[in-house]
């Protein structure tokens, strides 16, 4: 339609949460052991893998989210 | 990542850890689209969790009775008889649906799921975006076999998106969404138990996560621009495909409990190799059709903006 406007694409979203991205997968893979060691304790631990997991969707999904956007992929009105 | 070299307990417990988080986006896109009925979700999640149970009781049944070839035979068998069933059903009404047009029939509910609604049986429940009112104890069954299939086979959705389809009424689009909810809480609470037990490797889940995330949402977006008939058309053809993966294998296992000859040592590594390629074929039609039908309806819509 020519009276819409264009959106404008999320590219700032996409950068903050790239780097949060990157950021959390840095800090799991440079604590490997500890992570692994922590995480795999069982019991009440197991709020670490699950809690962890929740995280990651959140600001991975979030990313992911955006950067479809920036791609010029959005779902159909 | 069994063959990466994680223990099979870890591998399946780190997979479930990243199916939740990806079923439980993929649930809030297709929310937002308007695609999942959350009552019927969670409905149907309640007894899919029950059927999980009933299934392991099984499983472990057979696996102390007849040990590890037992359990390999019982678990093929039943992938080869859902999906031969189940796959076969869902192409011949694909074909009905691609055959005819495919914008009026969205709307037709099967003649099973015409006649479940029409029995009038309290608790009855009101589905609003599945636009379904039917019997509680319609879907307790429905629920009940997609937890059971997902302890075996670990794909309850053969069964629960066709179920939700072709017993309950609901449209291809609103099913496959709703069946996103129920892997969701299946997930969260299989992870759960795998976590109790100390054996999820959360750097496997959140690898795993990194692409998946992009997939799920992909994939999510792109139903806006699908027809009906093409989620039947994709799921058709994935379960036929995987039955052929599983069926390869069933002479080996029939083999070794004495119901059929011994085959040859060439003979089974070719059967193997067409499971796997199968598997792969599977997962590589799914990807293509579905991505066919997003480009098109996605150049079909920039064409009318």
């Amino acid at each position: 339609m020519a009276t819409q406007q264009k959106k404008s694409k999320p590219y700032l979203s996409t950068i903050i949460y790239g780097a949060l991205s990157i950021t959390f997968y840095a800090v799991v893979f440079s604590n490997e052991a500890l992570v692994t060691e922590t995480f795999t304790r069982g019991g009440i631990y197991t709020l670490y893998p699950v809690g962890t997991a929740f995280l990651f969707s959140f600001v991975h999904g979030a990313f992911a989210s955006n950067l479809l956007s920036v791609f010029g992929l959005e779902a159909k009105k | 990542m069994m063959s990466l070299g994680a223990p099979g307990a870890v591998a399946v417990a780190s997979n479930m850890c990243h199916k939740y988080p990806k079923a439980m986006i993929g649930t809030y896109k297709r929310w937002k689209y308007g695609q999942v009925d959350l009552k019927l979700a969670a409905t149907m999640a309640s007894t899919a969790i029950i059927g999980v149970q009933i299934g392991v009781m099984i499983q472990k049944h057979i696996l102390n009775k007849w040990g590890n070839d037992g359990s390999n035979l019982y678990v093929s068998a039943i992938f080869v008889i859902v999906l031969v069933l189940v796959g076969g059903y869902v192409a011949f009404d694909a074909y009905k649906l691609a055959k005819g047009g495919s914008d009026a029939p969205e709307k037709q509910t099967s003649p099973l799921a015409q006649a479940m609604q029409k029995i009038n049986l309290p608790p009855m429940m009101n589905f609003k975006v599945a636009k379904v009112r039917i019997s509680a104890w319609i879907t307790i069954p429905v629920g009940l076999f997609t937890g059971m299939l997902a302890a075996t086979i670990a794909v309850g959705g053969f069964i629960g998106v066709p179920g939700m389809i072709y017993v309950i009424g609901a449209s291809a689009m609103v099913a496959s969404a709703t069946e996103l909810g129920i892997a969701f809480v299946m997930g969260l609470w299989g992870s759960i138990q795998w976590g109790l037990s100390g054996l999820i490797d959360i750097r496997l889940s959140v690898l795993l996560l990194a692409t998946s995330l992009i997939g799920v949402q992909l994939g999510a977006l792109g139903t806006t621009y699908v027809k009906d008939y093409v989620i039947k058309v994709t799921m058709a053809a994935t379960m036929l495909i995987v039955a052929v993966s599983r069926g390869a294998l069933l002479p080996g296992y029939l083999s070794k409990f004495g119901l059929v000859a011994p085959i040859a040592p060439s003979t089974a590594a070719i059967l193997e190799s067409v499971s796997f390629w199968a598997l792969v074929a599977a997962l590589g039609t799914a990807g293509l059709i579905s991505s066919a039908a997003m480009i098109k309806g996605m150049i079909a819509d920039r064409k009318q903006a």
